[in-house]
């Protein structure tokens, strides 16, 4: 990824990758049974498979603990074991990567409930997965339009936090959801505009633009909160929410439909940008373009593709999606807006995208990684485990900090992002 | 401060509020006369080159060639210039800002056209207000020194505190500054290098829990505790600063992305421990520490009644520090190389990787020299949200500072002084003092991107392109 890295040798650092992996792999396989297995308590875990209500009720799930949580910690030590000795292709790669995290959350979700009279509802689980994911996810198509097209986009948190404020707002005064929701669309496109053109036109060093337009949306908004909604509450940051939607015969279906089938119109929202983010970027003609100036502005701009205003598009394109994100955080689930409601959620989705190589479809896997890890937090809150939430909060960030550590020299960004366009 | 808020205020109400340009009548008046060339220049107005009407003295040709030059680099646009005119800019905004975001204000221009004098006056009363109670609380309020008047000698008013009244404002900016400077330092250092460290906050919380952890949990004689826990801090922050310097320097991983995990990781840490027997308070359900040791606190240094403190010295020594290792040692040049052209530092024999580990480690223990100086100066117990913004507000003050020693001190000086201005301007009128945040965002927007000023300003000069590029995109 490196210039440097590439001089000095790929080797080395493959070889240091594959050692970081493999002892992860270890690491993770020891918690699972020193830990969890060792301190379960005795007897079964039990998991709700579907909510209360239901049209069709499907039997829980019951899994005796400890022994499931060993049986995890030993497949994972021997991929590790198998990692450190064995050159594997990309994709083994993944899939043992993959194998591990899913051996880890088994054996941690037995741990969690063993002996305990409630079941783990994992409808529930998987529910508040997608939706604490939506403004990560909307954050992070948000990133891979603009940096797709070239332009590093760090302004997320601002953009999400924009679109929030902005949403909150117009709902609540005009008293309009979807008024609010394109007002939100617009507030997030608004710092898309901000940055499109002090990195476009005046060819500001984006990593720090976007720092500072954070900055700013902060600080704007708090003192907008303070000055205008804090005194005018009731009339000016008290909207509705949007309510669910079940889709007919489709949210019916055991187990599938009250997850993916039976929420608020964002979660439907951000269905259709994903695939179009997707489809568009790497199955049209719009899509060939925005990568061809992504990676070679100067080459595109030879076959008479317009480089800045692909940019200005994309960038402006990333700011309304971005917004629509944000807008979710008020009127998609709250209602009222607070200070730095965003908190931090840009920077994630931003992660998103590094880790999912600045590919919608891998954002989103990473985007939904980071949605588990806040509604396991919840969930098992709920269910008094001794486990201190905070080493548990801290899990994905870390376990971003192991996957950049160890994929670190198979991430390339788009090969022109962050540097302006001048015309020779 | 309140000059430029006074000639931006005075135009305002003639230009639309959502205009940003306000301030452009004032300086195109200046630009057109440094372009028509010294010969015929008419009549100066003062305000652009002060050696001008000298042009019919007998001597005239030369000094007007020397006054020509001082000129054209103002109005050229150099970095001091872009810095006091993005400042004037921000405030002009800010102005508008708080003035149209008062009800008062509304009202009165609500009914503009029958009485449009009240309108322009509330609106100036509500932005020139705010502005002044924000002096008075970070630089100088008159009503302290007639006070002092007031007393019958000079010594009573020494005794009963009134002198130090007259410097507490003073005192106060510095006591803001403080954290800022070392942190600040931190990010500048890391530019220098070529690195862009986020992750001030995270360096901040591992130097903060160390030097707490020294000033409640060892007892040590007077002095030596105080170094002790200060240097706890350093060593803090250096060991969560080497940790994205260590995984750049061997995976390759973007130290954007691990610092600002990190900041995270240690966040959720914090809370953690807090939380547990070793650093949480007995006692207490809160996420509070005990209080450090008397003989780890920072020393107060100009009397028991204003709170500056031995650390606002130590962060001007630790500037002179860094200032020196950038510009005069064998390691600072290696840094400097490496951030200018890493292929050429390795051609040249220098080891990147130990470069990035060396800065990224410094920079740290700079980050974590903030957390003790909070800890040890002011607050004496860490709480699960001390680290406040330093992280993020080291980053706009370095970059306003354009990561150099001097310019982070300046630029520190400055955000604790609209700091302690905010919450001075909060209590004597109805502005928030988040209106800091503002303000410190729009200079900062302004100061990184010179072109747009120049523009703004109609000052000649590159008007595309950026000064310098400070942090690099994800392929460094």
């Amino acid at each position: 990824m490196t210039a440097a890295l590439v001089t000095v040798g790929r080797d080395q650092a493959a070889l240091s990758r594959r050692l970081a992996t493999s002892a992860s792999f270890a690491v993770l396989g020891l918690v699972d049974i020193l830990v969890l297995g060792n301190l379960a308590h005795h007897g079964d875990a039990t998991f709700g498979l579907s909510l209360p209500g239901a049209a069709v009720t499907v039997p829980s799930l019951h899994a005796p603990a400890a022994p499931v949580a060993y049986a995890m910690g030993a497949a994972s030590l021997v991929l590790a074991v198998l990692r450190a000795l064995t050159e594997m292709g990309r994709r083994l790669r993944l899939v043992t990567i993959g194998a591990v995290v899913l051996f880890f959350v088994v054996s941690l979700l037995c741990w969690a409930d063993a002996g305990n009279a409630i079941p783990l509802n994992l409808i529930d689980l998987l529910q508040t997965t997608l939706t604490s994911s939506i403004p990560i996810i909307l954050g992070a198509m948000a990133g891979c339009l603009c940096e797709r097209s070239g332009v590093i986009n760090i302004a997320i948190e601002g953009q999400l936090l924009f679109g929030a404020f902005g949403a909150a707002l117009v709902a609540s005064a005009f008293n309009g959801l979807y008024l609010g929701l394109v007002t939100g669309s617009l507030a997030g496109g608004l710092i898309g505009a901000l940055l499109a053109v002090f990195a476009i036109r005046y060819m500001v060093d984006q990593v720090i633009l976007g720092v500072v337009l954070n900055v700013f949306a902060l600080g704007l908004t708090d003192f907008l909160f303070d000055r205008v909604l804090t005194p005018y509450q009731n009339r000016l940051n008290s909207p509705a929410t949007f309510g669910a939607v079940k889709i007919p015969g489709l949210g019916d279906i055991p187990v599938i439909g009250p997850v993916f089938f039976d929420s608020t119109i964002f979660l439907y929202i951000t269905y259709a940008v994903v695939i179009l983010v997707q489809v568009g970027l790497f199955s049209t003609r719009w899509g060939l373009r925005v990568r061809a100036v992504g990676e070679h502005p100067t080459a595109a701009d030879t076959v008479g593709i317009r480089v800045l205003g692909i940019r200005y598009r994309q960038v402006l394109l990333g700011g309304l999606v971005a917004g629509i994100g944000g807008a979710f955080l008020t009127i998609g689930s709250v209602g009222s807006f607070g200070e730095d409601m965003s908190s931090g959620l840009g920077y994630i989705a931003l992660a998103a995208v590094i880790f999912g190589r600045w590919r919608p479809l891998g954002a989103l896997g990473a985007a939904l990684i980071f949605g588990f890890a806040t509604s396991l937090e919840q969930i098992l809150s709920t269910l008094n485990t001794p486990l201190p939430s905070n080493l548990l909060l801290m899990a994905p960030y870390a376990a971003t900090i192991i996957a950049v550590a160890t994929r670190g020299g198979n991430i390339r960004p788009p090969k022109a992002d962050g540097q302006p366009y001048v015309k020779a | 401060m309140t000059e430029p808020g006074q000639a931006g205020g005075a135009k305002e109400p003639q230009v639309p509020p959502e205009s940003p340009a306000a301030p452009e009548p004032a300086t195109t008046a200046a630009a057109p006369s440094g372009s028509t060339g010294s010969a015929s220049t008419p009549d100066s107005t003062g305000t652009g080159g002060p050696g001008e009407p000298r042009v019919q003295l007998p001597r005239g040709e030369e000094l007007a060639r020397k006054s020509q030059v001082i000129l054209d680099s103002l109005l050229e646009g150099n970095s001091v210039t872009v810095t006091v005119l993005a400042i004037v800019a921000a405030i002009v905004v800010g102005g508008l800002l708080i003035a149209f975001t008062s009800p008062t204000v509304l009202q009165a221009w609500g009914s503009l056209f029958s009485s449009p004098g009240n309108a322009f006056a509330q609106a100036w009363d509500a932005a020139s207000g705010a502005y002044v109670a924000m002096f008075e609380g970070s630089i100088f309020n008159p009503h302290t020194i007639a006070a002092v008047f007031q007393q019958a000698s000079l010594s009573d008013a020494l005794h009963d505190g009134y002198i130090s009244a007259v410097f507490n404002p003073l005192s106060e900016t510095c006591v803001r500054a403080t954290p800022l400077i070392f942190a600040g330092l931190s990010v500048a250092l890391a530019f220098r290098a070529g690195l862009f460290n986020i992750g001030g906050q995270s360096q901040w919380i591992g130097g903060a829990m160390l030097a707490t952890w020294l000033g409640f949990g060892v007892s040590l004689p007077p002095f030596i505790h105080c170094v002790v826990c200060v240097i706890g801090g350093f060593v803090g922050g250096a060991i969560i600063g080497w940790v994205p310097g260590i995984l750049k320097a061997k995976t390759g991983a973007h130290e954007v992305i691990v610092t600002i995990m990190l900041n995270y990781v240690l966040e959720y840490l914090l809370a953690w421990i807090l939380g547990t027997s070793a650093m949480g308070k007995p006692g207490t359900d809160d996420l509070v520490s005990p209080n450090i040791a008397g003989n780890a606190v920072l020393p107060h240094i100009a009397g028991p009644s204003l709170r500056i403190n031995a650390g606002f010295p130590l962060a001007l020594v630790a500037a002179a520090a860094v200032w020196w290792l950038l510009s005069r040692s064998t390691v600072g040049f290696e840094f400097r190389t490496v951030g200018a052209n890493p292929r050429a530092a390795r051609t040249a024999g220098m080891s990147v990787q130990r470069s990035w580990i060396l800065v990224l480690v410094i920079a740290g223990g700079l980050a974590g020299l903030a957390g003790a100086s909070v800890i040890q100066g002011t607050d004496h117990y860490l709480t699960y949200q001390s680290y406040g913004t330093y992280g993020i507000d080291a980053i706009t003050v370095a970059l306003l500072g354009r990561a150099k020693p001097l310019g982070t001190v300046l630029a520190a000086l400055l955000y604790g002084a609209l700091y302690a201005g905010g919450v001075q301007m909060q209590a004597a009128t109805s502005t928030p003092a988040s209106m800091t945040g503002v303000i410190q965002a729009l200079i900062v927007l302004f100061v990184a991107s010179p072109a747009f000023v120049r523009a703004l300003f109609r000052l000649r000069g590159e008007r595309s392109g950026t000064g310098e590029r400070l942090a690099k995109g994800w392929s460094s």
